[in-house]
């Protein structure tokens, strides 16, 4: 084993390969074997780092010093002052959340965030089974295998009070052990990353950063509802979270941690990929189950529900890839551990990514509960240009839209439903006061439009008629009415539609109407748009 | 994988290979990488340390530079720094001083008392 006086992390996330990262991982390679450096110093490719617009961004240890928006051309000062004489590169440190120097244990550019799920990216190489391992990986499944009995596994996960992180905050523990008390000769464990909803990239992010915690966690709910085989649905674009996800699952299986008789327990687990070819409806788990059968991507009819009737009608379970993450430390530590986080009702932490109008985007993890206004303004770094916070939408694009006036609302499954929004699977749009409400519904809804499956009707011509009615108050010919036709249109999609797309569908409308009516009145009755955004 | 021993012999490994980047206490060697530092040598004393600590197979020290603190006539300057103990300051460290400071120092745990320049 080599042993390097520093290590280089690069963050090696979808957002920083897109600004480059590779070229600068590249780079920092070459300069330091130039600089004879390189039986001293190891750069490494990382996970996501959080601060996705400020990539690419690079940490050094043992110092901890985050540089940020590194360029090729930076390189060489990088090697030459850092790397070589020990003196950091301020310029480039920058004066966001971080102040220069961060550390493993608590990095400072982190603020009051919590790390469970996020707990190795950004700090391991996701290519490598053995940094997993460092960092108490595959401990949890030996835990479960030599240890547990399934039954207390599932007791584990119900006391955790841990609930389903793709939106639908159904509790885990419970979901399983209906697959568990389900008889059948052969179960499935289906690993949903079909991360379909705008705004979202929380799970393609956790995928890529850490690959093994989704492999080590799945084989734990394997384990304890008694499945032996594993499908994990991504979607198609997600190039490098399948990259990645299948060098995990060759290294797991070539340590015997997947496969037949782990730890000698007698039980087996194996996973595949399955690529997901794009549509939003495939998020839903029924929809999602149809497209690994092969079949045309439609929400069946529930009940039977999947933890009975699921995958090739076997009972199966669909679980998040943020809720698959969660699994294995609270199998490690103990449900106890977990219910410290987050809020009585709903323990635990919540993955966010931050897009729209606000100074600091990217990937965030926080305490349940945690108001909208810390996120914005602590961690978020507040509204950028001077302007004007106008509202934020929670849960992408099926979510509901909120105004300033509930930025203290604890932000959780239970409590934002009350305020007619949703948690849903953690994106959060905030939108300054240049932005028209009509304007941006009418570009949720189109999206709806497009995006219903159209195997039910109130979700097929709902979406359209929904579309059609704000498009047409955009133009300047809405006519009275038209609003409370849009709220009673919405409930009808709400009790009526099949799945979670069409009852979602109207959420963002409902609530804008509910927030933000005088400026729909202002379009209908004055034929004005106060923002002048739409043109009428 | 058949055993549980066997995960935590990997695990054990491994912890030693990213040992660095938890910051947690442990002792530090910093070398001095000024102009002043790096034209006395600094730079060779530098690999010595890192090629002795490999060579016996030393992982829980962390190796840092630092700039000149205005010492230059005693350049290059290495800071032994012991969890729980006063740092110890040498001076002129050449390289064949620098292999015996990793021997006696830190593997032994005795100071070379001669090199020393300042200890606080």
């Amino acid at each position: 084993m080599e042993f390097y006086r520093s290590h280089v992390l690069v963050c090696g996330g979808t957002p920083c390969v897109l600004e480059g990262c590779k070229g600068v991982r590249d780079a920092l390679i070459a300069e330091v074997k130039r600089r004879g450096l390189d039986r001293e110093v190891k750069v490494v490719e990382t996970g996501c780092l959080g601060p996705c617009d400020l990539g690419p961004v690079i940490v050094v240890y043992p110092e901890g010093t985050l540089y940020q928006k590194v360029r090729v051309s930076d390189v060489p000062e990088i090697v030459e002052q850092h790397l070589l004489k020990g003196r950091v590169v301020t310029r480039l440190v920058g004066e966001a959340p971080q102040a220069g120097v961060v550390k493993y244990e608590e990095p400072t550019y982190l603020g009051v965030q919590e790390r469970i799920v996020l707990r190795n990216c950004g700090v391991i190489d996701p290519e490598s089974i053995e940094e997993y391992i460092a960092r108490d990986g595959y401990r949890a499944l030996a835990k479960c295998l030599t240890e547990m009995k399934p039954a207390d596994v599932i007791e584990a996960v119900k006391k955790s009070g841990l609930v389903g992180r793709g939106g639908a905050a159904f509790p885990t523990g419970l979901k399983w052990s209906f697959t568990a008390n389900a008889d059948a000769d052969q179960k499935y464990i289906l690993c949903n990353a079909d991360e379909g909803e705008p705004g979202t990239f929380k799970d393609r992010l956790i995928l890529e950063g850490d690959p093994h915690s989704i492999l080590e966690g799945m084989a734990i709910a394997g384990y304890a509802v008694g499945a032996n085989k594993g499908f994990i649905y991504v979607r198609g674009e997600y190039v490098l979270s399948i990259e990645r996800l299948g060098k995990a699952i060759e290294q797991a299986k070539a340590l015997g941690l997947l496969g037949s008789n782990i730890f000698g327990s007698g039980f087996s687990f194996d996973v595949e990929i399955r690529k997901g070819a794009g549509a939003y409806v495939c998020g839903e788990e029924t929809g999602l189950i149809e497209s690994i059968e092969g079949k045309r991507g439609e929400p069946r009819i529930k009940p039977p529900y999947p933890g009975t009737e699921g995958l090739y009608g076997k009972p199966t379970v669909v679980n998040n890839v943020e809720t698959i993450a969660n699994i294995p430390p609270i199998l490690l530590n103990g449900p106890d551990w977990f219910r410290q986080f987050g809020t009585e009702r709903c323990p635990g932490t919540k993955v966010f990514t931050l897009t729209g109008d606000i100074t600091n985007k990217g990937l965030i993890e926080v305490p349940m509960g945690i108001t909208l206004r810390r996120v914005i303004y602590e961690i978020g770094g507040g509204i950028p240009g001077g302007r004007e916070f106008k509202m934020a939408q929670t849960g992408g694009t099926s979510g509901g839209c909120l105004p300033k006036e509930l930025l203290d609302v604890p932000m959780d499954y239970f409590t934002l439903p009350e305020h007619g929004s949703a948690l849903g699977s953690g994106a959060l749009l905030i939108m300054d006061d240049s932005h028209c409400i009509v304007d941006i519904a009418e570009c949720f809804m189109r999206f709806f439009e497009h995006e219903s499956c159209g195997k039910c009707t109130p979700c097929r011509e709902g979406t359209a008629r929904l579309h059609e009615i704000v498009a047409k108050i955009a133009r300047g010919e809405g006519k009275p009415g038209d609003l409370e036709l849009l709220d009673e249109l919405g409930s009808v999609m709400q009790v009526s539609s099949l799945c979670g797309l069409g009852q979602a569908a109207p959420v963002p409308i409902k609530t804008m109407l509910k927030y933000f009516r005088d400026e729909f009145e202002a379009h209908i009755n004055d034929r004005l748009c106060p923002t002048g955004t739409c043109g009428i | 994988m058949k055993t549980v021993e066997e995960l935590e012999r990997i695990r054990k490994q491994a912890q030693a290979m990213t040992r660095l980047r938890e910051g947690k206490e442990t002792t530090r060697i910093v070398v001095g990488m000024g102009t002043c530092g790096i034209a006395a040598g600094a730079r060779e004393t530098l690999s010595a340390i890192m090629d002795e600590l490999a060579k016996r197979n030393i992982q829980d020290v962390v190796v840092t530079q630092t700039g000149c603190v205005g010492l230059c006539e005693q350049e290059p300057i290495v800071d032994v720094i012991k969890p729980g103990a006063a740092k110890v300051t040498y001076g002129k460290v050449t390289k064949e001083k620098a292999r015996q400071i990793v021997a006696s120092h830190i593997v032994n745990g005795q100071v070379v008392g001669e090199w020393v320049i300042a200890s606080a």
